[in-house]
């Protein structure tokens, strides 16, 4: 393939017209694709490890609206970024949530806070959604606005499920690790095995939606099952406090919307521990519950030799796990077979040929 | 909703669903695999359940549907309100004056009639699936009555814990042949499966299978001779209606540890206090 460059410029013209499309159509301005495809804005920082919603909306439209492609070119940006420090870990006790339920008690302090949810609409197309965008302005749209009650938003610290079993004893008790313990990264140090949770944590917060809802739902059918109930979900806005190393105390720059998912998980004992709850952690940013309650499942599975259980199960090998869960290095040695093999596939070739004549198969040409 | 068929399905759907449903009474404990639709609720929210009840409801039932044994929980109001707009069938929360019921994890503590059917949302029907998780094996495992496995890990549980250790989802033997994981109901809840006199249905919809227990058909929770079946109990009774012998939720009321006993079935605590009959938080 002669004249390579000018084969490539033509391809990055053609893809400029594709992401543009129809230009009788009104282009997309960033701030509709973070308002109006908000989820699809979340999924991109959390799969691209930074919280930047405008860039994330800016990578959407460039993929247009591939989400795997945008992923990468947040990825992309984010590795050029300073480290300036490390923010102290969230307290998402003090959460302001806009949603919070359990499924292991009807009620509890607190109360069950249903939020915006998908969970109980029937998934009737709404005909009426349909060709507003055709009528920019149109008066009709704004006359549809209605009051929406004030988010049932809560400052005092909410009780967590898991504090309340903690108390009867009845999970395994977490100890917090010391404050001068630092936090593994897998961005900045290369991934090993035994991996720490927080390093497995980080992963699968960073790995593929599909691959991880994949392998948390292959737990929930017998492979690496790990009896899950849902502790606690709760969904809002946490402080991001930094202590400036000059000031020597805590500073908060800025507020995030995350979403956390605890799961309880049974645990049948051992010879030297009586039977206990144990936990399965997920968070991740913006409102992505799939996302963290299928983080929690694979987390709890990986947690199987430390808890004395047998690994069986590809859900439960780590090595498995944490290798293919990026999205960004799975689509980029996948699509890598596209590039040019001439010369290994000519030796192959070669050798073929040679074993197949010397079978007798065919005559050598 | 005109542009949908009374029950959402369209009629060729019910049909091929009411074979599956004739195949399953046929064969108690079966799990007949059937072609499930996708359907306009979450998988795992009781797509199977839905199905079912969409293929035998009629204009002249009346609709129950519950889930957790309270009417008033979200998905319980989703799905009711699912069947009052396909259908428009009256729904009532009274067990006894339902001809219809869909659950989901609970049997009603009213005692079920004759003529009624209870429908069961099933997530996981295969009973041996934590002890085999390929289905080509487990459905040999059936096909040859080889439940050896399932008694080997009950007795495991005994001699780890001196008790058998399954709460919910507790497996039965139904018409003693098939081995049945009788949805995830609590174990408390099985001795209601046996000669009940109204039809069982258990629809799966994810994995695509309904079974069924007909009426009056013997189910047995799988037990030992020095370790027969035995199901929970409470040592109080139903905070508000004072009931015993029922099933208790525990309510935390604050983050100090203070916890409310009271029953899951909403309609029947309801009707006793409504009869006059109080516990010791009751109004």
């Amino acid at each position: 393939m002669k004249g390579g460059e000018r084969a490539i410029e033509n391809a990055h013209r053609l893809l400029a017209e594709e992401r543009r499309g129809d230009p009788a159509v009104p282009e997309l301005a960033l701030a509709q694709i973070d308002q109006q495809l908000g989820l699809a804005v979340d999924r991109v920082m959390i799969e691209g490890s930074l919280h930047d919603r405008e860039l994330a909306a800016l990578a959407i439209k460039q993929a247009q609206g591939d989400l795997i492609e945008a992923v990468f070119l947040l990825r992309a940006y984010r590795t050029t970024l300073p480290r300036l420090g490390v923010s102290l870990p969230l307290d998402t006790m003090r959460m302001t949530v806009g949603r919070r339920i359990s499924a292991t008690f009807k009620d509890l302090p607190g109360g069950q806070i249903l939020g915006p949810t998908f969970d109980y609409t029937h998934r009737l197309l709404d005909f009426d959604l349909g060709d507003t965008a055709a009528r920019p302005g149109d008066a009709s749209e704004e006359a549809t606005v209605v009051e929406t009650p004030e988010p049932p938003a809560t400052l005092d610290p909410l009780p967590r499920v898991v504090d309340l079993l903690d108390r009867e004893g009845l999970i395994e008790p977490v100890a917090a690790p010391p404050d001068d313990e630092p936090v593994g990264d897998l961005t900045r140090e290369p991934l090993q095995f035994p991996a720490s949770r927080d390093v497995r944590l980080q992963n699968l917060a960073r790995g593929d939606e599909g691959f991880v809802l994949a392998l948390g739902y292959a737990t929930q059918r017998g492979y690496g099952r790990n009896h899950p109930f849902a502790g606690e979900i709760r969904q809002g806005e946490v402080a991001v406090e930094l202590v400036p190393e000059e000031l020597g105390f805590a500073v908060e720059i800025a507020t995030i919307a995350v979403t956390e998912c605890q799961m309880v998980n049974q645990f049948r004992g051992s010879a030297v521990a009586p039977p206990q709850f144990t936990r399965g952690y997920g968070l991740v940013f913006g409102n992505a519950e799939r996302k963290a309650m299928a983080m929690a499942l694979v987390d709890r599975a990986l947690r199987c030799r430390e808890l004395g259980e047998a690994p069986g199960s590809p859900t439960q090998d780590e090595e498995f796990v944490l290798y293919h869960s990026d999205s960004v290095e799975a689509s980029g040695f996948v699509q890598h077979l596209k590039l040019p093999h001439y010369v290994d596939f000519q030796s192959e070739l070669v050798l073929v040929r040679d074993l197949r004549a010397a079978a007798g198969a065919v005559p050598k040409p | 909703m005109s542009a949908y068929n009374f029950a959402y399905l369209d009629e060729h759907t019910k049909r091929m669903i009411r074979r599956a449903i004739l195949k399953a009474v046929a064969v108690p404990g079966y799990q007949v695999p059937f072609g499930s639709r996708e359907m306009p609720l979450s998988y795992g929210w009781g797509t199977g359940g839905v199905q079912v009840t969409a293929s035998v409801i009629g204009p002249g039932d009346v609709l129950k549907v519950i889930d957790q044994g309270a009417d008033d929980t979200t998905n319980a109001v989703s799905i009711r309100k699912f069947f009052e707009r396909t259908t428009g069938v009256p729904t009532t929360t009274r067990t006894d004056l339902a001809t219809l019921i869909q659950s989901r994890h609970r049997i009603p503590e009213t005692p079920l009639h004759a003529g009624q059917i209870l429908v069961l949302q099933v997530p996981i029907p295969e009973p041996l699936r934590w002890l085999e998780p390929r289905e080509a094996e487990t459905r040999k495992m059936h096909a040859l009555e080889e439940y050896g496995v399932m008694h080997v890990r009950l007795y495991e549980d005994i001699t780890r814990h001196g008790r058998v250790a399954q709460t919910y989802e507790y497996p039965v033997l139904v018409n003693d042949r098939y081995l049945m994981r009788p949805s995830p109901i609590p174990k408390f809840d099985n001795p209601k499966l046996d000669m009940s006199p109204a039809l069982l249905l258990f629809g799966a919809g994810r994995e695509k299978r309904i079974y069924a227990v007909p009426p009056h058909t013997r189910v047995r929770s799988l037990d030992f001779e020095d370790h027969p079946f035995e199901v929970e109990h409470w040592d109080r009774p139903c905070a508000l209606c004072g009931a015993r012998g029922v099933f208790l939720d525990e309510i935390i009321v604050d983050d100090k540890g203070g916890r409310m006993f009271a029953c899951s079935d909403t309609d029947y605590c309801a009707r006793r206090q409504a009869e006059g009959a109080i516990g010791p938080n009751g109004a």
